[in-house]
């Protein structure tokens, strides 16, 4: 059982922290090294509305196979340098761990069949929902919903899934309630107290199977979490500043997955893997204005300045008047990994990466604190925290002065509103104490079970 | 108090200790207690759904307001007769069968509440069955279904095609949303409204129920 600590950030030098290149690239068994100085499309595609039930399973494996060929046919033809293809597993594939599993096996069988047939190049991220919520989940650890996960992974490794990933939900409905409410302190327990516990034990296991059936354990996101923050910060439902900040606490979150020994890429929703980048060393996948078929966002550019693997979230198989909806995904994808390859080699990668994070950052608060130099001033402080707990107590705290401090200097706008949510949340934050069984204590107090059980965590 | 417009600027602000003083305020002056509700609390309500519509407002503001509204109807229920205070209506709502999200829903509950309506919220993952007997339980005038996944908005057809064999279609409205739905998904599967955000949502409840 892995339990890394990082004390210490992965990079002091500026000038070394750019897309592409990653201190602890992954060398795969076909060739491909992640982080070594390529940046690879990572393309994920999803089922256009269709139900998924026994019946209709056949032509649920047609849909994905007709997808991975375009995809693949389309790679070839764009000499890409290689790929990521990244399947999430929709509900019912994870609560009938057979239909992933068979799932896994249609896309590698195809991804497999071009490596032969072509030497295209491609690794397999399978990413089990995590299906550990709703009214029947009777616990975190036991019982169907965590045995259906746990087979789920183990069934898509032994398929041929080069690498393992999830997006745990562990605390997410104590962070929604935050997010509505924009209560750092919700935030703060659901990230730094609940989100970390359940990532340590979920990760063990992952990183466990992993081990056992040949594949590698990749990373989290915070997209139940912080995701949620910046979409309904960009439907102006809430502060900008309070996303921004919640942005950075999650990745202290994210990073656990690390910790227990995941070894990367890191997912490409999660826009925090940059800290987890700056801190561990570990590759990133990374998405931007390539998403937006999937959501909107306001760092278009600004998040492929460290990107190692470039994706779209998601698409569905849906006819668009260039082609198939994923596979003109997979071509901008490979268009821009194109240029960022091309301005490696030139050795303008420094200059390029300045343009992306100059062309957002100052727009927006969620992409100013994406900014290479701000996420390494701010991964500084935060490894300075012992626990999880402090660390993201201190992200908070160093970015709300960050953002005070951007926004004073005119290095990023903020209406007269969002500034004052940096005095509502600091003044929240403020209240916190530092012990955090006080803390644990307290917040159990505030919640009810139906929103958040400690037992069902084992934390009571 | 001789009008009600600094209670409903206290709602408005979102204060529950200012809006508790006026209420208790206004009833000590003796003044009609429906009309501090509908007057002087309701009335601050619905300017903050309008600012909110506009993004005027964020929503935890919005939540707070309701919250002071709710403080200030409490004072005045125990002076009101049986009956004399209706909801404006009581609306299921659920994601459906097979889906786990649920935040936009959520949010949907919240706004309809601070709205005046009863919600009654099913939470995730729930069944055609499950909807229909909320529906007949709590006599329900708005089915309320969202969907976040394009291989779950089908369930929200079949939930339909679901109150229709148990007789019920036409007893309730219903309302769709979540990101892959559309106005012509709505049609296309019989349903009474679409709404894209909470806000519209809102609005769109109150339309359907006049």
């Amino acid at each position: 059982m892995n339990n890394l600590v990082f004390k210490d950030v992965c990079y002091t030098n500026l000038d070394e922290f750019v897309f592409g290149v990653a201190k602890k690239p992954i060398h795969c068994t076909n060739g491909m090294v992640i982080g070594g100085g390529t940046v690879y499309p990572e393309i994920n595609f999803t089922l256009p509305p269709m139900l998924i039930s026994e019946a209709t399973m056949p032509k649920v494996k047609a849909q994905y196979e007709e997808m991975i060929h375009g995809v693949c046919a389309k790679a070839h033809e764009l000499h890409v340098p290689g790929m990521l293809v990244e399947i999430e597993l929709l509900p019912p594939c994870t609560f009938n761990p057979q239909w992933g599993i068979e799932v896994t096996k249609v896309i590698k069988e195809v991804m497999m069949e071009y490596e032969a047939k072509f030497n295209l190049k491609s690794l397999l991220r399978m990413t089990p929902v995590d299906i550990r919520e709703g009214k029947k989940l009777k616990h975190m650890y036991r019982g169907e919903h965590w045995d259906n996960l746990m087979e789920t992974f183990r069934g898509c490794g032994e398929a041929g899934a080069d690498f393992l990933a999830i997006e745990s939900v562990g605390g997410k409905n104590l962070h929604d309630e935050a997010v509505m409410n924009c209560d750092l302190l919700k935030a703060l327990f659901a990230l730094g107290v609940v989100g970390t516990h359940d990532m340590t034990i979920l990760w063990d296991n992952i990183v466990k199977i992993a081990g056992q059936t040949n594949s590698l354990a990749s990373g989290d996101t915070a997209c139940g979490f912080a995701n949620t923050s910046m979409v309904m910060a960009n439907k102006n439902f809430i502060p900008k500043v309070f996303a921004a900040v919640d942005r950075v606490m999650s990745a202290v979150r994210t990073l656990v997955a690390v910790e227990r020994g995941a070894v990367g890429p890191d997912k490409d929703c999660g826009y925090e893997g940059v800290y987890l980048k700056a801190i561990t060393g570990t590759p990133i996948s990374m998405e931007g204005k390539s998403s937006a078929c999937a959501h909107s966002s306001t760092v278009g550019n600004i998040a492929a300045c460290l990107a190692d693997c470039w994706s779209n979230e998601s698409v569905e198989n849906v006819r668009l008047l260039g082609g198939m909806a994923p596979t003109i995904s997979l071509e901008n994808l490979a268009y821009d990994c194109r240029l960022m390859n091309v301005a490696s080699s030139r050795g303008k990668a420094m200059d390029m990466r300045d343009m992306l994070a100059e062309s957002d950052r100052q727009f927006d608060p969620q992409a100013y604190i994406l900014d290479p130099s701000v996420v390494l001033k701010l991964s500084q402080k935060i490894v300075k925290g012992q626990t999880h707990f402090e660390r993201t107590k201190i992200a908070a705290s160093a970015t709300i002065q960050e953002l005070r401090d951007a926004h004073k200097n005119g290095a990023v706008l903020l209406e007269d509103r969002e500034v004052r949510y940096l005095d509502i949340i600091e003044e929240q934050l403020n209240s916190v104490p530092n012990d955090k069984e006080e803390f644990l204590q307290a917040m159990i107090k505030t919640t009810t079970p139906d929103k958040f059980d400690p037992a069902k965590y084992d934390l009571i | 108090m001789n009008n009600f417009e600094e209670l409903s600027k206290a709602v408005i602000a979102g204060q529950e200790q200012k809006v508790k003083e006026l209420t208790q305020l206004a009833i000590n002056e003796g003044l009609d207690p429906l009309s501090i509700i509908n007057d002087g609390l309701i009335q601050g309500m619905n300017v903050v759904g309008q600012r909110f519509k506009i993004g005027d407002m964020f929503v935890p503001e919005v939540l707070m307001c309701a919250r002071a509204m709710s403080a200030g109807v409490e004072l005045v229920k125990p002076l009101l007769l049986d009956g004399e205070i209706a909801s404006k209506g009581t609306i299921v709502i659920g994601t459906v069968k097979g889906d786990l999200h649920d935040i936009g829903k959520n949010l949907v509950g919240m706004m309809l509440e601070s709205s005046g309506y009863k919600v009654i919220d099913l939470g995730v993952d729930t069944t055609p069955a499950e909807f229909i007997a909320a529906i007949k339980e709590n006599n329900a005038q708005i089915l309320g279904l969202s969907a976040l996944l394009t291989t779950t908005m089908l369930a929200m057809k079949e939930t339909i095609e679901v109150l229709k064999e148990e007789g019920i279609r036409n007893d309730v409205k219903v309302l769709v949303g979540g990101a892959p739905i559309s106005q012509t998904f709505a049609d296309e599967i019989g349903a009474d409204g679409f709404a894209p955000d909470a806000a519209s949502a809102t609005e769109l409840v109150g339309k359907l129920l006049n």
